[in-house]
């Protein structure tokens, strides 16, 4: 632990990529493969189930704090972090440096503070898991306690991406990168023998294994500077869950790009892929699709938040693949191959599967960029975000590669709303309130409508952090509820009915535009305004 | 409304009507009392200084030529019409003070910035019995509590020879006055090797030098090829961080120096790639014995967390409400 928890400290106090990649490449030189799985595990974000939650590690911190409640509250609210109020109310007095690599320090491995400590604590029962918590808050230095308050309570965010994971352990095993995003993609344990396979290379063995996903970056800069239109495939782009059918050895399996196996809530696509050849993985869109046109994000997401898929959501809501690309033919790897050639072969897989619920996604015809900008107009009505460019002789990348494929979007829709909620952000912006609700006037009174955490550049943040801590007028835990006065522009993608939302209606994607500092609260939109874009929307689709 | 209270919060700064003078105005006054000579403390503009008589030479650099300034030991009395005043040490900076007011036998003390921690520039904070006792609560949450100094020092110390190693440059930043003497004077005990220092630093270590403070050798970095500095530490105020001043350097590493450092989202949002808890004001134990200690019956509160303080005071059954003031605008 005290090895991790120093990596730990260096990637959070360097701002240097270089740095960062070094630190990550002398640990793992040096560490035990247990120890190396369990650390590669938690920094690229793989959490574990929670084995307790942070409202009990709240009662706990205020009954061991020895201070008031509202104090310990307050604190809390300033800091914005649960785990870190922990370590700092908690562990013994004088605390040490947080950042001093020298304390005193737990010796025991980052392996067996979850095999014999965190992994242990769902079977025990709640006064046993709060004698123990409480006993390693007692006992741990800071930097431990703040890191097991933080493996306890879900993610660690600690400023290294997927990405430099990977390329640290790509310059450690001297592997292709490639090689290591495929070996750290999908399902695996934390072992040591998951370790070795990546190390000696050997990680594919799985037969569920998908390839990683090639994303497509923003279209900047004029269309034309793309060349000939003849050399790009032009698709809708379509809004809903990317996936990876993989179908080897008999079996088929379907992934979503944030890796989970998501097969079992599927079970049409499933069912149809079943008839496809073996050794084959396709890449797509999971699509919910009735009466022969795709229906909004939002009726896809009730399918996935079902426990239980029944008849009826079934019927109601039915999904579909739509294939963008073909990975594996014959079991063996397509990617590097030109998309012209993968797109044959996917036409032709397709045509001889001649299912609906797995076809391909259709190119478009329109053979000059001036009638694809045309058609783009049209997007809203089709239920899709825009259009997706590719490149015909490209190969299929991994991650986001500029160049090869282009997402070109059509303009956001935009509305004005005013803040009435701030909660603390997360890692460098967690002792500032930077996760804003807006709502919009309903008669006389504002309706929360969005929750937006992106779009204010770091002064405005400041400004906003400020005036916030001012003019609070209830708190509610880390919740602030503030004086409606201050007016922002929001961009979101769509827009759909909800009866779990108090405003009735969920915004896609919503994000602040712009800090409508020329408005007054009485100036921004109303809920007839948003349910008015709805209806809009639903007459187009008609 | 009319006061009996013998130092009001006003427009120009906190005031003792009985005696006619101020303390550390924030608006041009006749008789200004200063505790010590920090920006948000010690203005311009004002006729007369009181200060403490070992903070005098720092006061001079900040203050116009031709201020007038009267120098006090401290302990020593002097008298404002009825009113007594003496100057205690508050172990700030050097030279800082608290300002002790008696008048009709009732004693107010004004504790302007301090700290309880040994600090090798100045003198120790000496408690001071009082009736009311006006305190700063700049760091009044139980988050802010100070690891020991010397912890501090020597982990200054191993980063800057690990940087050394590396071939970097240490920039440290802290702030011009107090802090980084402060560091200079620790770090004497761990070395003796020379450190570079910003302009507006080098002035500041002089005044100290001239006041007897024994600190690390220091040069001005303006020395124009980065190869001098190779390995070296450079001292300076926070607001050279990011500015072209810091290109002569070539690559280094940077630190802050400051009780704020104690949070993590403070160090990762300022971009140093190191935080050092140090800090000269008291933490929160810091600040809760010292209300104790002076058996003061009523507590003021000038800036910091002073919401959060009253009412923790108020439930340990110590009389205290916060006084709006213009202090703390440094940090």
């Amino acid at each position: 632990m005290r090895l991790f928890a120093n990596l730990f400290e260096t990637l959070d106090t360097t701002t240097s990529t270089h740095a960062k990649i070094d630190a990550m490449v002398d640990y793992f030189r040096g560490a035990d493969p247990a120890d190396a799985a369990w650390a590669v595990y938690i920094l690229i974000g793989r959490r574990l189930k929670r084995s307790v939650g942070p409202s009990l590690l709240h009662t706990w911190l205020i009954e061991e704090a020895g201070l008031p409640g509202w104090l310990v509250e307050e604190t809390y609210g300033s800091i914005g972090d649960l785990a870190e109020t922990v370590a700092l109310l908690v562990t013994p007095d004088p605390p040490a440096p947080p950042d001093g690599r020298g304390s005193t320090s737990s010796e025991l491995r980052l392996r067996d503070w979850f095999h014999e400590r965190i992994l242990l604590l769902p079977s025990l029962d709640l006064e046993e898991k709060r004698r123990l918590i409480v006993g390693w808050w007692r006992s741990l230095p800071y930097r431990e306690c703040f890191l097991v308050n933080k493996l306890l309570t879900g993610s660690l965010r600690v400023g290294v991406s997927r990405v430099l994971v990977t390329r640290a352990l790509a310059e450690l095993f001297d592997q292709p990168r490639t090689h290591v995003e495929r070996a750290l993609i999908g399902a695996w344990d934390p072992t040591p023998e998951f370790w070795g396979a990546m190390m000696r290379d050997e990680s594919s063995t799985d037969s569920t294994h998908p390839y990683p996903f090639f994303l497509a970056s923003p279209l900047e800069g004029p269309i034309g500077a793309l060349g000939p239109r003849k050399d790009w495939l032009a698709e809708w782009k379509w809004d809903g869950i990317r996936g990876q059918i993989v179908r080897r050895a008999g079996q088929c399996t379907l992934w979503s790009r944030g890796e989970e196996i998501i097969t079992d809530r599927f079970p049409e696509i499933v069912a149809a892929a079943a008839a496809l050849p073996d050794g084959i993985v396709l890449d797509g869109e999971v699509l919910a699709w009735r009466d022969d046109r795709v229906l909004p994000f939002a009726q896809l997401q009730q399918r996935i938040g079902r426990r239980k898929l029944t008849q009826k959501i079934l019927k109601e809501i039915p999904a579909r693949f739509k294939a963008y690309d073909i990975l594996e033919w014959d079991a063996e790897d397509w990617r590097n191959r030109p998309l012209q050639e993968r797109r044959a072969q996917l036409q032709s897989v397709l045509t001889s599967l001649a299912s609906k619920q797995i076809d391909i996604s259709v190119g478009l015809r329109e053979d000059s960029w001036e009638a694809l900008a045309v058609l783009r107009e049209s997007a809203r009505t089709q239920g899709v975000e825009g259009l997706m460019l590719k490149a015909w002789d490209s190969p299929y990348g991994t991650g986001r590669q500029r160049g090869a494929w282009w997402k070109w979007k059509i303009a956001p829709f935009v509305f004005d709303g005013v803040l009435l909620y701030a909660a603390p952000g997360h890692g460098r912006r967690s002792n500032l309130y930077t996760d804003y609700t807006f709502g919009v006037w309903h008669g006389e009174v504002l309706v929360p409508v969005a929750k937006a955490y992106s779009g204010l550049t770091d002064d405005e943040i400041r400004t906003l952090d400020k005036w916030i801590r001012s003019h609070t007028r209830e708190k509610f835990g880390n919740v602030r509820s503030v004086e409606p006065v201050h007016v922002f522009e929001l961009a979101f993608e769509g827009i759909a009915r909800s009866p779990r939302h108090k405003s009735g209606i969920a915004l896609r994607f919503p994000r602040i535009k712009l800090w409508r500092t020329d408005k007054r609260a009485v100036e921004a939109d109303t809920l007839g305004n948003l349910q008015a874009v709805l209806e809009q929307l639903q007459r187009d689709v008609r | 409304m009319i006061s009996d209270d013998l130092v009001v919060a006003t427009p120009r700064g906190l005031y003792c009507t009985a005696g006619d003078f101020y303390i550390d105005p924030w608006q041009p006054v006749e008789r200004a009392v200063i505790t010590h000579a920090h920006g948000d403390h010690l203005r311009g503009g004002s006729s007369r200084y009181y200060l403490a008589r070992p903070g005098e030479g720092v006061a001079r650099i900040r203050l116009p030529k031709d201020a007038f300034v009267a120098s006090l030991e401290y302990g020593e009395q002097h008298t404002f019409d009825r009113v007594r005043i003496s100057l205690h040490p508050a172990g700030h900076i050097l030279g800082s003070s608290q300002v002790r007011i008696e008048h009709d036998g009732c004693v107010w003390v004004v504790s302007g910035d301090y700290k309880r921690e040994f600090d090798p520039t100045c003198a120790p904070f000496e408690v001071l019995a009082c009736n009311v006792f006006i305190s700063e609560a700049t760091f009044a949450l139980p988050a802010y509590r100070w690891s020991s100094t010397p912890i501090v020092a020597r982990e200054i110390f191993d980063w800057w020879n690990s940087n050394r190693e590396k071939g970097f440059v240490s920039v440290l930043f802290a702030y011009a006055l107090g802090k980084a003497q402060r560091i200079l004077a620790e770090l004497a005990t761990l070395t003796n090797e020379a450190v570079y220092v910003h302009g507006a630093v080098a002035s500041l270590v002089e005044a100290y030098r001239e006041a007897g403070v024994t600190m690390l050798p220091t040069f001005p970095a303006t020395v124009v090829s980065a190869k001098n500095f190779a390995g070296a530490l450079v001292l300076a105020p926070p607001s050279a961080a990011g500015s072209p001043w810091m290109r002569r350097f070539g690559e280094c590493r940077t630190g802050f120096c400051s009780g704020w450092m104690r949070v993590r989202g403070n160090r990762r949002r300022r971009g140093y790639d190191r935080g050092f808890v140090l800090s000269d004001h008291a933490d929160w134990p810091g600040l809760l014995r010292t209300i104790r200690e002076t058996h003061a019956g009523r507590v003021l509160l000038t800036h910091g967390y002073t919401d959060a303080m009253c009412r923790y005071l108020q439930e340990q059954g110590v009389a205290a409400t916060a006084l709006r003031t213009e202090y703390g605008a440094e940090n």
